[in-house]
């Protein structure tokens, strides 16, 4: 066994024990106003062929001009996955003929890619911690889109996402489970969102995986292994592996052999299947691109962007347990999105971060969940949610009172200290009231005090009491300070 | 020679040519001829010379991240065979 083979990951088949093997390819759309050689527009949903330039349409004699801002994307990238950045790249051709490459070849990086080994650090929801190596990061261009039920003769082909700039991110086999996959996926999508180098929507297609599965028997060789292309959704991904590994250890345990296949994950039954077999298999052919030089950075060029990183979820994490006493799983929580955590951070700075991170997470996302709204375009906002935890703080309101006007806020807007003001929901935090309450309770009721002085509980009593008297609104703990030094206990 | 018929129809196919038995032996002769030639390079040893990268003295020219191009489908699609609602008609592609 390796030191990644965990007994918990196992999975039992009829003929003992088997192991999987997971590496994914992750396709994330460079977040770029223009396309990685021409000067088109990225935007998502054009009218069909008007985000393409005559270089997308590979029309004869257009030359490629490479955007620099795709590459600084790819950089910011690989110093966010901890990876050597390549001051020499090189771009080559990937030949192969489908009708949405109009070029006849892809351009992307074979040999020297832009970004070398890096790693991703994966907490898993049971406390545990899987280190995935990266082995690479390289730049390529996205295909144009087929559509296969415009006609029933012919396909449809639209080339506005021809020539995007994607980043390929190859990660090394380290996962062992479809939970490490999909927490690995969530990850990296999270990295890329804070960078703002991706913007991780897996539903138009910004972020998908190839998944790589084989099975084998703990502590033995690599089995032979089988790639599910394009899977779009990370509940897929997990899906994808599952079925995949059950139909390999089948096969194995029946006494047959795995073909290495390129398969597909069909959404509908959850199922994987070959796609329909080449006639042979794939040879891309790859040459270095000769309308394109060698990429040559300058070390000052790569230590600018790296000056600019935000602050990375794992080192945000980390601060929130050493520095605010967050639980791990608190942090994992707040972190795990960039919306998340900066609603987060706008409410405890300048406060409390524990009971800001005990409102933000208990009391708005748990609303948030329930009402199935995004954090972004929640009904109250960081300053809302901020202004009750001062009014908790400063005593203005208990924090039952509190979870009230919060709902208030939610359902009715305005301002939490207007809300306290015009319901008349404030504590009674005024001595002399209070006081004044005091004194009558204990006046009227000699005997009880008498008791009390014997049996301190008592004093339970004596709170209630001055409670009803205030109608609820006195601040119950100024109130069992002032009636154990008025009882002398 | 070092170009067999085989690897002259592999080529082809991989390349979308269809190719006669007589054109295949043509080019079975030709690319022989060339590879020979080009197998002449062999002889010198070049392990330490570096992999020539450009013929002149130029890096790789970068261009900012602007929308400068494109929006003009009528043009993008003014050649092919079959359009549609400014889409390319192909025949289906079965996969």
């Amino acid at each position: 066994m390796d030191a990644k083979t965990e007994k918990s990951n196992l999975i039992e088949g009829a003929t003992g024990a088997w192991e999987m093997v997971i590496g994914l390819e992750v396709h994330a759309q460079v977040s770029s106003e223009s396309k990685l050689f021409s000067g088109a527009s990225t935007e998502f949903g054009g009218e069909p062929n008007s985000h393409v330039s005559l270089v997308d349409a590979a029309m004869p004699g257009m030359l490629p001009v490479i955007n620099e801002g795709c590459i600084a994307q790819a950089i910011r990238t690989g110093l966010g996955l901890k990876a050597q950045i390549n001051l020499t790249s090189v771009f080559d051709r990937k030949n192969y003929f489908y009708p949405d490459l109009p070029q006849g070849y892809q351009i992307s990086q074979f040999k020297d890619p832009i970004v070398g080994e890096g790693e991703v650090i994966v907490d898993l929801l049971s406390g545990e911690r899987v280190i995935v190596g990266i082995e690479r990061l390289h730049l390529e261009q996205d295909a144009g889109k087929s559509l296969h039920d415009q006609h029933p003769q012919f396909s449809y082909v639209d080339l506005n996402r021809s020539g995007v700039a994607l980043m390929e991110i190859v990660s090394r086999p380290d996962i062992r489970s479809s939970e490490q996959a999909r927490a690995y996926v969530s990850k990296v999508r999270t990295i890329l969102r804070y960078l703002g180098t991706c913007d991780g929507n897996m539903e138009e297609g910004s972020l998908r995986a190839d998944v790589n599965v084989s099975v084998r028997r703990p502590g033995e060789e690599l089995g032979t292994r089988c790639e599910i292309k394009n899977v779009n959704s990370i509940r897929f991904i997990g899906q994808a592996i599952e079925y995949e590994a059950r139909r390999q250890i089948e096969i194995l345990e029946d006494g047959g052999k795995i073909d290495q296949q390129t398969r597909l994950f069909d959404a509908k039954t959850g199922e994987t299947r070959a796609m329909r077999s080449k006639e042979e298999a794939h040879d891309y052919r790859y040459f270095p691109d000769p309308d394109l030089l060698p990429l040559e950075l300058s070390q000052e060029f790569v230590d600018g962007i790296a000056a600019s990183l935000p602050e990375l979820p794992d080192e945000k994490r980390a601060r929130f347990i050493a520095d605010y006493g967050l639980t791990p799983y608190d942090a994992d929580v707040l972190v795990a999105e960039r919306e998340s955590v900066d609603y987060f951070e706008a409410v405890a700075k300048g406060r409390d971060a524990k009971q800001a991170a005990n409102w933000v997470i208990n009391e708005l996302f748990g609303r948030l969940n329930k009402e199935g709204v995004n954090v972004v375009d929640s009904p109250v906002s960081a300053d809302q949610l901020g202004s009750i935890v001062d009014l908790i703080k400063a005593n203005t309101i208990s924090g039952k009172i509190a979870k009230d006007v919060f709902d208030i806020a939610w359902t009715e807007g305005g301002d939490p200290a207007e809300i306290v003001e015009a319901r008349g929901l404030k504590q009674v935090t005024d001595t002399g009231a209070i006081k004044k309450a005091v004194d009558d309770v204990i006046a009227a009721n000699p005997e009880k005090v008498e008791q009390a002085k014997e049996k301190p509980a008592m004093v339970g009593w004596f709170v209630g009491q001055v409670m009803k008297a205030t109608q609820g609104k006195a601040s119950p703990q100024a109130v069992n300070e002032l009636l154990k030094a008025k009882l002398g206990i | 020679m070092s170009v067999d018929r085989a690897t002259v129809h592999r080529i082809a196919s991989l390349a979308r040519l269809a190719i006669t038995e007589e054109e295949a032996e043509q080019l079975e002769k030709e690319l022989s001829g060339i590879f020979d030639w080009v197998a002449q390079l062999d002889e010198l040893d070049t392990s330490a010379v570096e992999p020539m990268t450009r013929v002149a003295a130029m890096t790789m020219r970068l261009r900012k991240d602007e929308v400068t191009d494109g929006f003009y489908a009528d043009d993008i699609v003014k050649n092919a065979p079959k359009v549609d609602d400014h889409y390319f008609v192909v025949p289906k592609i079965i996969e």
